[in-house]
């Protein structure tokens, strides 16, 4: 039996009950130019004996280097428990589950997570999650346009310490719906926002203000000034957190006088391995009053008709599937399958665990500081304490010396010099929980090694 | 059959429209048009002083099986909104042409109301889409 669900004469009656001749002349509207004949590149199809041997020689390629990259993902240690009850047939099916009868256990699942980010970030409410961090910048950077009827502008600020990609995302999901984002230069000596790059804007009628913590050069912005500077102008202040850091510092529901109105940020940390980049997943909080402006799905608790607990889809009406063109948002759907494991690890570790992760991965990194503050030709660039990421500046060229530390198996940081000139040859690592003193102090000669022979090399 | 006070103007959008002692107009939703959404759950208004074009969504009546725009059927500014409908929404239901007003505006110009329907001719509309 075929499993192709529309046979070519299905085919041809339904275009002859429309009267059309061909599939593409459904699609004249699209200019030839624009259309796409083919996929270049993609090789003829292979039988899987082959493609297993194929893909098992390109995972053998990653390796397992002793890792201080972080930039966005971060290695954490995953209890083996998550992903095996992750696997447990209650939770099979990574779809959002429309029929509430059938889907219980799901359904409960997602309510739990969005309680377990509500509280993380201090906010009234959660979705059940978006794409990643950065799609979810953009879909906050829509929704604040939506909730702050005050402001007509659609200007929203992004400080260059937000993550570079995050920035383009950002501009890339949202800048083509009217939103303006402008780039706020930040303290070159200092690793964070200035309040006086700001007031270059204190007189314009401003959306949003975005505010990263910790930013991703690893530094604690002022949260508190920073949101009742935006507050002030009657801009809305959208939060780019990162979890883990949740357990320990102030969440954004408590930044200044008012608090954030919306938080995103990446859930990877919360269980998910990095999988050569993916997938990972998005959340997103706001206040109570914003909720009906928020994207994607909410799962709530009711009461059947016997008066049990139950968990259902709620505010529905707002979606794409009901409100066509006037939806609030294109995301008709959740990471449901990352969502469980997040959800998971989080129970796992409870409130304590995650504190103790936070602590373990600030500890680390302070460590890889002050071991590569005693590194000729390293400096550390911003002084003053971070979470888990930190720059350095190096006296030679970034490039080859982490091609030095990938011989020997370290992969030793981000190259910032294309994203961040101005910092000149900076290099941004991170140590999570995951990595020994051991660890640590074999990336400190490793990396001695690496710049003295660079700078060798050079003269 | 709807009900559709004679003493009120109508829109094609199934808005009803009463013009006050002082002029301004007040703005709501039909009968027909909330037994049609079905019981409301939310009701976004206008912000008061927000000045709306003839056509404009200005409003959004939210109910367990949809979410529609209330476009606006005149243009000036919105004087006053119904903040009752906040907590109780499904004021429009069974009260649409009282306690279940939406929005109070001033008018740019009177020749607006002209264009508006009469009961007479709403009730006609109604014929013509059941």
């Amino acid at each position: 039996m075929a499993f192709i669900p529309h046979t070519d004469a299905d085919v041809r009656d339904m275009l002859q009950a429309i009267g059309v001749d061909s599939i593409d002349q459904l699609f004249d509207e699209i200019p030839q130019a624009l259309r796409v004949d083919g996929l270049k590149g993609v090789p003829e199809a292979v039988g899987e004996m082959e493609i297993t041997r194929i893909m098992h020689k390109r995972a053998a390629r990653d390796g397992e280097p002793l890792t201080f990259i972080g930039a966005g993902a971060y290695e954490h240690h995953i209890p083996a428990a998550v992903w095996e009850i992750a696997t447990r047939g209650e939770f099979y099916s990574a779809y959002t589950p429309y029929q509430a009868e059938a889907s219980q256990g799901t359904l409960q699942l997602i309510y739990e997570f969005q309680t377990m980010m509500a509280s993380l970030t201090g906010l009234d409410v959660s979705n059940a999650s978006m794409y990643d961090g950065a799609s979810a910048l953009g879909e906050a950077a829509l929704m604040a346009v939506r909730a702050n009827r005050k402001s007509r502008s659609g200007k929203i600020l992004m400080p260059r310490t937000l993550h570079p990609l995050y920035r383009k995302v950002a501009k890339a999901v949202a800048g083509n719906q009217g939103l303006e984002f402008i780039e706020v230069d930040y303290d070159h000596a200092n690793g964070t926002l200035d309040l006086k790059a700001l007031e270059a804007y204190a007189d314009e009628d401003l959306t949003a203000l975005v505010i990263p913590q910790p930013n991703f050069l690893g530094r604690f912005e002022d949260v508190d000034a920073l949101t009742d500077w935006a507050h002030a102008r009657d801009a809305q202040v959208i939060a780019v957190v990162n979890p883990t850091s949740l357990a320990l510092i102030k969440p954004p529901g408590e930044w200044g006088e008012k608090g954030a109105d919306i938080a995103c940020g990446e859930g990877q940390p919360l269980g998910v391995p990095m999988s050569s980049g993916g997938p990972f997943f998005g959340f997103m909080t706001c206040r109570q009053s914003w909720v009906r402006q928020m994207p994607g799905r909410i799962v709530g608790r009711t009461t059947d008709l016997d008066g049990r607990t139950g968990y259902t889809l709620t505010l529905q009406a707002r979606e794409q599937h009901i409100r066509r063109s006037k939806a609030t948002s294109n995301i008709c759907t959740n990471q449901g399958l990352m969502v469980t494991g997040a959800t998971i690890y989080m129970s796992l570790l409870g409130a304590e665990g995650l504190a103790g992760v936070a602590t373990a991965c600030m500890n680390n990194t302070a460590r890889v500081v002050e071991v590569m503050s005693s590194v000729d030709g390293v400096e550390v660039a911003f002084a003053g304490g971070q979470f888990h990421e930190a720059v350095l500046k190096l006296d030679c060229p970034v490039a080859p010396v982490l091609e030095r530390l990938a011989a020997e198996d370290i992969a030793g940081g981000l190259d910032l010099s294309a994203e961040y000139p101005e910092l000149g040859n900076a290099l941004l690592v991170c140590a999570t929980e995951t990595k020994s003193e051991d660890d640590i102090v074999r990336f400190g000669k490793a990396m001695a090694d690496a710049v003295a022979a660079v700078a060798g090399e050079k003269r | 059959m709807s009900n559709v006070p004679g003493d009120l103007k109508y829109s094609k959008d199934h808005e009803w429209i009463r013009v006050e002692e002082d002029g301004t107009c007040t703005i709501g939703v039909t009968d027909h048009a909330q037994a049609a959404l079905g019981d409301l759950v939310f009701v976004e208004l206008p912000e008061v002083g927000a000045t709306l074009a003839e056509g404009d969504a200005c409003a959004v009546v939210e109910s367990v099986k949809a979410a529609s725009d209330v476009y606006s059927p005149l243009t000036g500014e919105v004087t006053a909104v119904n903040d009752g409908l906040t907590d109780a929404p499904e004021l429009v239901n069974t009260d649409a042409y009282g306690e279940g007003w939406i929005y109070r505006m001033s008018l740019d110009s009177d020749g607006e109301l002209e264009e508006l329907m009469s009961a007479e001719e709403y009730l006609a509309l109604l014929e013509d889409e059941a």
